[in-house]
């Protein structure tokens, strides 16, 4: 039974309607004529107020606005991967199909394609009993994931009726349960799931694996951990959108959700192009299979931008629970922290610090919560990480929505205007960046790694930040008056950046670098220094020391090194032992 | 017959409420007839039960609560889009100024447009050669793309947008689908006339489009002017196949316009007063930039704002920048200097280049060069500071080398003159020459095979 009511006020993505009394909070909508998709936000009354999800132009009082019945929800079945979606899950390419090239209002609901045959696997029989989470068949979805079909929670029962494995449309029920008060529940390939809330898990794991991501900066200097969560802050042209991709492209999730929040439509058409074309590196399959794009771009809906990140970490929930590690990139949640307080203000709530409503610090903690190292329902081990990348106006980190993200996320890559400006890429401030999941991750670089590799990267990080000190220094004295050892610290720092830290995501060998060759590539830049250090203690100037040919191949040998020619690295280790002994054997002489 | 409405409720700035209203839709256009004999035009913005606020384009002066008859047209403010436009000066609501008959034809738009579906969008590659040395070879424009100008007041901007326009019209094969739509929000008279005697003078006025929206005319109709424009430039982009390049200018002045508004419909402010919705509407601008899929023309956009104080960080240049593909900064230290176009090259950046440039683009070597010239003349402004402190004379010899590379840089290689049209190939061959000047080994950013081939050994020149 729908119940209806009557437009009363529009403006902008805000509408109230009267006689409403009997709709529910977060209920969806439909508003006017053309049916346009809206939520109910607030009720006073027998007015409601709704916000919709598309453009609400000709919109005219007293047309009716009718009541779905259920909070905004998704369809969770297979279908998604490789798809781009708008912020409500309406598939853009299903769009495109309907209206050429621009995107109309008033298309109404559509999501995942319910023609579509898939081929499943049914794993029950009758007569088992099934709880919910548990899985009663599977789709081989893309080559590289399997998808797989969950009872959804709260669901539970001794198995009715099975079919037989075979080809079903998304909406064909394929197994029947009889539940404990005698109901039937009947299981398709789908499930819906409101967006607002959290799936059930069984319980948290502690973090202890890391996400790996290919990128030296973050692996080795500061290291993401699958199921934590990461806010990523930037100006604008600090190389947020790249880092997002470069992330997207190499982490070594099983599933990345990448939503592109209020962002550019040109990246998102980037994304199309570049992801089907590139191969992940684990699954030598494009890496597209793995991939789902949510799209609002900064022209389309504000509220649907809103809802765009729940619409997405729903779906990474989904696959969680299915037992693989999810990564979910919001680009960008200072769009989404915007679009709460453009909705805001149409409400005319008080507004708190710069216009933003007092909840945003409670929404932003709700939104990264849904991260985690979990226990399925299902028993599986699986993750969900957030990777956050936020635009603080003006590239100012003490606006609200920086600060608030700092309280709820474990890793910090702040983003730097300066960095970006001499080209330093990734322009990851290694200074003012921090993980704290170094610690819960001391043991899987020990046993998986070496239990060289944190030792070494903190010898690193000290030389950084002396060099940081030191540089003040030079800016009022000039380079040549520090000491000699100084002044390699100086020289070693230069080296670090210049040959480990920044990255060529254009560059072939360098976009991916596996954690074995950061650790080679570490200990070169050591053994440099070590080496180094004993000829300046000689008294050998550091001109001297830089002109040995091996200074040159230490620069370059992020390009030179092929990722399959590791032992170059050892050699290269080798050969500055023995070119700075021979150094200082004839400096003996 | 359309009704008419006979009493205001309100007038307030450039609003005006109605009351005991039936039938409106939200954003439909509204026309006012002011005591039988002037005609104005407004567009519904807020509809309150029966209460109706209207935004009045040429103002409310001379409006009073009974003197005025309102009528509610149906349909949202449309323009006419034809061929006929080209060469034609109108309004920011899209009627014609120049004396000229209006357009007739059945194509109306609701200039709102709609948002481009990502998925219809085409990735803008074709490099755009604008002769300009500095923005082919480190911040290259790409068509398709959307590549502000953040300028100061007093500074070049329109020199420089006018030199792109006439230099960049000359690639491509068809030269002849080529038009410029030109939509100037709340800029000097003189301004507006400099742009149209340089498309005068360059021969390009038959295919350019100006909507105009002055300094002294209402702020209203400057909301419009840009998305007028835009939806002009949609329609020669899409229907025509045209490659339609739109300038904006001044950004800065619609935002106010913006502001002025919101201010008067008491909305809660953000930064600096501008409304919490800034984003959205300058992307709705911005976005209507890019290239379809299944499309030839293309549009590409070079918004003009100048920077309040000089200030990046000012919400206007700052959003712009977190909507566009890169920006164009202008510097005030360089337009001291005498240098033109002053161009800020540190901060400047075309995000779409990378994609656009390089073999097959525009040179092999581009990205490296590219590259190392940002990254050296980025650390000649530490050397620069040092020089301050302990003087020019205490400087190690590499640094030395660094300035000079800084000073020739800024002479020969970023300025140039206003009618200098420099090809993809002189500029990435002056750059090596002057990146020449520093040693091979300081040239980290180049790949080993590039430097063989490219660097210029001056020592033996003497």
């Amino acid at each position: 039974m729908s119940h209806k009511g009557k437009v009363s006020l529009v403006n902008g993505p805000v509408v109230q309607g009267d006689g409403m009394g009997l709709f529910k909070l977060n209920e969806m909508v439909t508003v006017g004529d053309k049916r346009l998709i809206g939520e109910v936000v607030a009720l006073e009354n027998e007015i409601a107020t709704v916000q919709v999800y598309e453009e609400t132009e000709g919109l005219k009082a007293n047309e009716e606005i009718i009541s779905t019945g259920a909070p905004l929800s998704i369809n969770l079945g297979p279908g998604m991967l490789g798809n781009m979606f708008d912020g409500i899950q309406r598939p853009l390419k299903k769009i495109e199909s309907i209206s050429k090239n621009f995107i109309p209002e008033g298309i109404g609901l559509l999501s995942i394609d319910e023609e579509k045959l898939w081929e499943v696997n049914i794993e029950v029989k009758v007569g088992q009993k099934l709880s919910q989470g548990e899985i009663y068949g599977t789709i081989q979805e893309t080559q590289s994931i399997v998808h797989k079909l969950m009872v959804p929670p709260s669901i539970s029962g001794i198995v009715e009726k099975v079919e037989e494995n075979g080809e079903y449309k998304l909406n064909d029920v394929i197994v029947t349960l009889k539940k404990d008060n005698g109901e039937l529940a009947e299981l398709s390939l789908v499930q819906k799931w409101p967006v607002r809330k959290n799936r059930p898990i069984n319980y948290r794991i502690p973090i202890y694996k890391p996400l790996i991501t290919g990128q030296r900066v973050i692996d080795t200097f500061f290291p993401l951990a699958k199921g934590g969560t990461v806010a990523l802050p930037g100006g604008f042209g600090t190389g947020k959108t790249v880092t997002q991709h470069q992330l997207a492209k190499w982490s070594d999730a099983d599933i990345i959700v990448y939503i592109g929040c209020g962002e550019r439509g040109n990246e998102m058409t980037n994304v199309l192009e570049e992801f089907p074309a590139l191969i992940d590196p684990r699954t030598n399959r494009p890496l597209m299979e793995r991939t789902i794009l949510i799209a609002n771009t900064s022209n389309m809906p504000v509220a649907a931008r809103e809802a765009s990140i729940y619409t997405g970490i729903t779906m990474a929930e989904y696959f969680r629970d299915m037992g693989y590690d999810v990564a979910i990139m919001a680009d960008s949640t200072s769009r989404w922290a915007e679009a709460l307080r453009e909705i805001s203000g149409r409400l005319e709530e008080m507004p708190a610090e710069e216009g933003y409503p007092a909840y945003l610090p409670s929404r932003l903690a709700q939104f990264y919560e849904r991260a985690g190292c979990v226990e399925t329902l299902s028993g599986k081990e699986a993750s969900v990480t957030i990777i956050g990348a936020v635009s603080p106006p003006g590239g100012d980190f003490s606006e609200p929505v920086t600060e608030n993200t700092k309280r709820f996320v474990s890793a910090f890559l702040a983003l730097d205007k300066k960095l970006a400006y001499a080209r330093h890429y990734p322009a990851i401030n290694y200074l003012t960046s921090y993980s704290s999941y170094i610690e819960l991750l001391k043991n899987w670089y020990r046993e998986n790694v070496s239990p060289d590799m944190l030792p070494v990267r903190n010898k690193m990080m000290k030389l950084l930040q002396e060099e940081e000190k030191l540089n003040e220094i030079v800016q009022l004295v000039g380079e040549d008056v520090l000491p000699n050892d100084q002044q390699l610290i100086l020289e070693t720092a230069r080296l670090v950046k210049k040959g480990f830290l920044q990255q060529n995501a254009l560059h072939k060998e360098d976009t991916y670098v596996s954690l074995t060759k950061q650790y080679k590539m570490l200990k070169v830049l050591e053994t440099f220094y070590d080496s180094a250090l004993l000829c300046v203690k000689m008294g050998i100037p550091l001109t001297t020391i830089r002109q040995e040919p091996v200074y040159q191949d230490i620069v370059k040998m992020k390009y030179e090194v092929p990722n399959n020619k590791l032992n170059l690295l050892d050699e290269l280790i080798q050969k500055i032992k023995v070119s700075y002994e021979n150094l200082r054997k004839k400096y003996e002489s | 017959m359309i009704k008419e409405y006979l009493k205001l409720e309100k007038v307030e700035g450039p609003l005006i409420m109605v009351s005991d209203v039936d039938n409106v839709s939200y954003g439909e256009r509204v026309k006012i007839t002011i005591e039988g004999t002037e005609t104005r035009h407004g567009k519904v913005i807020k509809i309150e039960d029966k209460l109706v606020v209207i935004q009045v384009f040429e103002g409310t002066t001379g409006i009073s609560i009974h003197n005025s008859a309102i009528q509610f047209m149906g349909k949202p403010l449309e323009i006419s889009l034809s061929a006929d436009l080209l060469g034609r000066v109108f309004n920011g609501i899209g009627e014609p100024i120049d004396g000229g008959y209006p357009i007739h034809t059945t194509n109306k738009q609701n200039i709102n447009g709609r948002p481009i579906n990502p998925v219809a969008r085409k990735y803008p590659k074709n490099f755009i050669q604008t002769g300009v040395s500095s923005i082919d070879a480190l911040m290259t424009l790409i068509r398709g793309q959307k590549l502000p100008i953040f300028s100061g007041n007093g500074m070049a901007h329109n020199e420089l947008a006018v030199q792109i326009v006439n230099q960049a019209k000359i690639k491509g094969a068809n030269s002849e689908n080529f038009a410029v739509v030109f939509g100037a929000m709340g800029v000097r008279h003189d301004d507006a006339a400099y742009f149209k005697k340089s498309f005068e003078s360059s021969g390009v006025l038959d295919h350019v489009i100006m909507y105009l929206n002055l300094a002294d005319d209402p702020i209203v109709e400057r909301i419009s002017t840009p998305r007028t424009a835009l939806t002009a430039a949609e329609y020669l982009a899409f229907e025509k196949n045209m490659h339609v390049l739109v300038i904006l200018t001044d950004i800065t002045s619609y935002a106010e316009a913006l502001r002025e508004i919101s201010s008067i419909r008491g909305e809660v402010p953000s930064r600096k007063g501008y409304p919490g919705y800034l984003y959205s509407d300058l992307a709705t601008l911005y976005e209507r930039a890019g290239m379809l899929e299944d499309r030839e023309g293309s549009i590409t956009l070079i918004p003009i704002l100048t920077m309040p104080n000089d200030d990046i960080t000012h919400p206007i240049p700052d959003l712009t920048g977190f909507i566009t593909e890169g920006q164009i900064v202008l510097s005030r230290e360089l337009n001291q200097k005498n240098i033109y176009p002053p161009i800020a090259i540190l901060p400047s950046l075309s995000r779409l280049m990378k994609d656009g440039i390089g073999e097959g683009f525009t040179r092999e070597d581009h990205a490296d060069l590219s590259n190392q010239l940002f990254s050296a003349y980025s650390h000649v402004q530490d050397i620069r500071s040092l020089a301050q402190i302990i003087g020019e004379d205490d400087l190690s010899d590499i640094d030395k080398k660094y300035l000079q590379f800084g000073k020739v840089f800024e002479e020969k290689f970023i300025s140039q003159g206003k009618t200098e049209n420099r090809s993809i190939t002189e500029t990435l061959d002056l750059g090596w020459k002057i990146i020449s000047i520093l040693p091979k080994t300081e040239l980290d950013r180049i790949k080993p095979d590039m430097l063989e081939r490219f660097y210029i050994n001056n020592e033996e020149e003497g």
